[in-house]
């Protein structure tokens, strides 16, 4: 290098992630298609769960060029819901700037990183150079837009906006974009992202529409949907230095006192008093007073007081043991399910359900492994499945000859973690990192439901026995009574239902080598 | 001689027990299951630790411990139902006056959708048959397939259906008259015998007719075609009860020819169960260890197969006389075996001429 002068420029979120699109899985043509239909469905989902009403949910890609059917090529994107609709003011917004709004709350979502569907309408424009159309309804009128983002300066362009009647009172959302993709490539992991979305939204129709023209339904079992995430305040164990320095920016509160107990998850005025006391802070100090080594002290003594109440599950929105159990049974028909849900955890002050199933028979197949599902916060984990930790519970720290379970037999496990933070192990969010805390409660569902299984299975072999049992005699007795009356000499054989009958009735044969 | 008149009778009464025999069994079984128990049937076991050698009648018996095999127990009842099955089908064997074999019994089944996996399973069912009865299956008309032969002097009438009275001198053929059904269950009218010599290979028992040994010894020969099948045997024990001929086993000088002698002198384990097929006053003449020494036959080196029965006999309660134990000492000792034909080196006839009058006369002294 020649130019020893450096210039420094700084760059907007959109840019970021243009330039870092391998971090939210838009790494190739194939992963890109998949991951863009992903997140859409998830923003779909999501806002039909805010509005408490079953998911309709329509995806239709086709194909843009007439190109061969291998390989990447150009494809339109449509993905439309019927959920709470964004009002018309927030749509630029909304779907043309990334990390729009701000949050000081925590609340259970499904999206990967709470970009949404930005990034993947972010993508869409940087392989094809077209603008997204947004249409979205809150109820009162549909409102349609043609956006582009601008990306060194992370804005909205509004190239054209149109306001109809809603004579219908339709509410949802539809985004419809042209991307990069390589469909053909990617089809399995879509269908397969599909069929497990439908099993842990068993009260969502979803139906599909692929560039070959093939429609793919999966049917809603049920109406009932699990309650919605509630927003909850982060609790002290979770809470880092950065997360302090934007709340004593934005905090109302005049004294230390009122700033724990107003900020943090289950803090009141006792423990607050004795943490003060303990981390060396005046309960009259001012909030915005704290100096940088003062906030460094407090975030330590957060996560070293013992005296904070572990934090509350209720915020979280649970699938629930007939919803799993609804899902499983729709997509997959076993001869048996059993689900299981813990009772809630926390690890690092971040509150965690696991609910795990077990699914035997019918139309699980026989891979010569157990098949492993895996969930988070409703959503499907499809990649990296052998660092999961569920994986590493089902292979080694679980005897399934205990169960009298082999791997050759049909037999699904599944395991939904839900919580305010899903603890990931790496950023590309496909696999839940081995803390003993989650990797406990996963360990002792499956054992739960594999306990289940195993008593239908020995309960079904000891029918199976006992069905065997009496083709047994009764095949054979009435042939011994015909050999022992011709053998005797006598007219009339003798009457063997009364032994058959005995059969059925009393337990096990008498013992004899 | 002639035969006790006694015996004349024994071939028919015998056959009316068994025939009684087996529709006692029949009535019992019809009768359990008329008052609405499972049939069972118990019998002695068969197992090695029930086999125990009986010194006073010098034969392998079962004891004390019982086996019930009932139509209760599931792994049972097939085995039961066998077992009713092949009474059953030699049973109406009997009325007919008609004989089968162990292999005709595996096939029969099949049309009866009785099947047994193996020949090997339906032999066993016949065992079981046999010890529950009481009798042993030639009794009730069921024939191994080996057959072997008898030759010499004697007179016999047959008494099967199409033959009865008939009657026929067992020289009359020069390779020897098979031991079939019809000879084992032919009465003895007229034997100008005094000894048999039981040989066990079949170029011997040739050479014993061709060269008129059979007149020289006054003997009858029996081929005993390896072990003697049980209706051989059985022969072997009524010629000598009921003729009280004295018998001579001649065989191979190795531990399975002395074997040979030793089960038509005190019978089998696996016949523990039946009686009348041993003759205990029955001899081995040979060929001994001490007679390869003797005569310094040409012989073969001992296989280690050889050594590791000759250890087998060596505890055998039925090899505890003076005699055995010499022998299987010497057998160890030389570490040879020699066949019968080994005596061939002096001649065909020095066998018959020179060995076996010798032979006979020191016999006297065992």
């Amino acid at each position: 290098m020649t130019e020893s002068k450096e210039s420094f420029a700084e760059i907007s979120p959109a840019d970021f992630f243009y330039r870092n699109r391998d971090i939210a899985g838009f790494t190739n043509p194939a992963r890109a298609i998949y991951a863009a239909i992903r997140e859409l469905v998830e923003n779909s989902l999501d806002a039909c769960e805010l509005y408490q009403v079953p998911p309709e949910i329509y995806i239709r890609v086709s194909s843009e060029s007439t190109a061969a059917k291998e390989g990447p090529a150009i494809y339109r994107l449509r993905v439309e819901d019927n959920g709470s609709g964004v009002p018309p003011e927030y749509i630029p917004s909304a779907f043309g700037q990334v990390l729009f709004g701000s949050k000081y709350r925590i609340r259970q979502t499904r999206g990967t990183f709470g970009l949404g569907g930005k990034m993947a309408i972010l993508y869409g424009q940087i392989t094809t150079h077209r603008p997204v159309r947004v249409i979205s309804s809150t109820g009162p009128r549909i409102y349609e837009y043609e956006l582009i983002i601008d990306i060194q300066r992370n804005r909205p362009v509004v190239l054209s906006k149109k306001v109809y009647g809603n004579g219908n009172k339709w509410h949802g959302t539809v985004v419809d974009f042209a991307l990069e993709g390589d469909y053909f490539r990617a089809m399995a992991k879509i269908l397969e992202y599909l069929k497990e979305t439908a099993i842990v939204n068993p009260y969502a129709n979803i139906m599909a529409v692929d560039p070959r023209g093939r429609l793919y339904r999966f049917d809603r079992v049920t109406e009932k949907m699990p309650l919605p995430p509630q927003e909850t305040l982060p609790h002290p164990y979770g809470t880092d230095v950065e997360t302090i320095r934007r709340l004593m920016y934005v905090t109302e509160c005049r004294d230390m006192l009122s700033f724990m107990t107003t900020h943090f998850h289950r803090v009141g005025r006792t423990i607050a008093r004795r943490f003060l006391e303990f981390a060396g802070i005046g309960i009259k100090k001012k909030p915005k007073t704290l100096t940088p080594n003062e906030i460094v002290k407090l975030v330590q003594a957060l996560k070293t007081f013992d005296g904070f109440l572990p934090p509350d599950a209720s915020c979280l929105s649970l699938l629930g043991e007939d919803l799993l159990r609804a899902g499983i049974e729709k997509e997959l028909k076993p001869e048996f399910i059993a689900v299981d849900q813990r009772k809630p955890s926390a690890y690092s002050g971040f509150p965690f359900v696991v609910e795990c199933a077990i699914a035997y028979g019918g139309g699980v197949p026989k891979t010569g492994d157990i098949i492993l599902y895996r969930f988070a916060n409703r959503i499907p984990l499809l990649y990296d499945e052998a660092s999961d930790v569920s994986w590493k519970v089902i292979h080694t720290m679980i005897n399934w000859r205990h169960y009298r379970i082999t791997p050759d037999m049909p037999i699904a496990v599944f395991v939904h973690v839900c919580s305010t933070k899903i603890p990931y192990k790496t950023v590309g969010k496909e696999f839940i990192a081995d803390r003993p805390e989650v990797e406990k409660e996963i360990l002792n569902g499956i054992r739960e439901v594999a306990r289940q299984l195993s008593i239908f299975l020995s309960r079904r072999e000891s029918i199976e026995r006992e069905k065997r049992r009496l083709d047994v005699f009764s095949k054979y007795l009435p042939k011994i009574a015909k050999f022992t009356t011709e053998l005797a000499g006598r007219e009339r054989e003798p009457d063997i239902q009364p032994l058959l009958r005995s059969i059925v009735k009393y337990g096990p044969e008498e013992e004899g080598d | 001689m002639t035969p006790k008149k006694k015996s004349a009778t024994s071939i028919k009464e015998r056959k009316n027990q068994v025939i009684n025999t087996f529709q006692e069994f029949g009535c019992q079984l019809y009768d359990q299951i008329e008052k609405r128990e499972f049939p069972r049937v118990e019998m002695p076991s068969r197992s090695i630790y029930n086999i125990k050698y009986d010194p006073k009648i010098r034969q392998y018996i079962l004891g004390n411990r019982m086996v019930r095999r009932s139509a209760r127990n599931i792994r049972h009842i097939r085995p039961f139902t066998q077992l009713v099955w092949v009474a059953d089908i030699v049973n109406s064997l009997d009325h007919m006056n008609k004989t089968s074999t162990l292999r005709d019994v595996y096939y029969m089944a099949q049309a009866y959708d009785m099947n047994f996996k193996d020949q090997q399973e339906s032999d066993g069912i016949i065992t079981d048959l046999e010890t529950i009865v009481g009798y042993s299956r030639e009794d009730f008309n069921v024939f191994p397939e080996e057959r072997s032969a008898i030759y010499g002097s004697l007179t016999i009438e047959y008494t099967v259906p199409g033959y009865e009275g008939k009657r026929l001198n067992l020289t009359i053929h020069p390779d020897g008259v098979m031991i079939g059904p019809a000879l084992t269950s032919a009465e003895f009218v007229k034997s100008e015998v005094d000894k048999i010599i039981c040989i066990e290979k079949g170029a011997m028992f040739t050479r014993f007719i061709e060269e008129k040994a059979w007149q020289r010894f006054n003997a009858l020969l029996i081929h005993s075609a390896g072990q003697a099948p049980r209706a051989t045997r059985h022969l072997i024990r009524r010629l000598n009860k009921e003729l009280g001929l004295p018998v001579y086993v001649l065989t191979d000088g190795d531990p399975w020819g002395m074997h040979i002698a030793m089960v038509i002198i005190s019978g089998s384990a696996n016949a523990a169960h039946l009686r009348e097929l041993t003759t205990p006053d029955a001899k081995w003449a040979g060929v001994w260890a001490t007679d390869i020494v003797e005569y310094k036959l040409p012989s073969d080196r001992l296989t280690e197969l050889d050594i590791k029965r000759l250890y087998e006999l060596r505890k055998d309660p039925r090899y505890e006389g003076e005699l055995w134990q010499r022998e299987i000492e010497t057998f160890l000792k030389i570490g040879k075996k020699a066949e019968q034909e080994a005596f061939s080196r002096y001649g065909l006839s020095y066998i018959v001429d020179k060995y076996l009058p010798t032979k006979l006369e020191e016999m006297e002294s065992y």
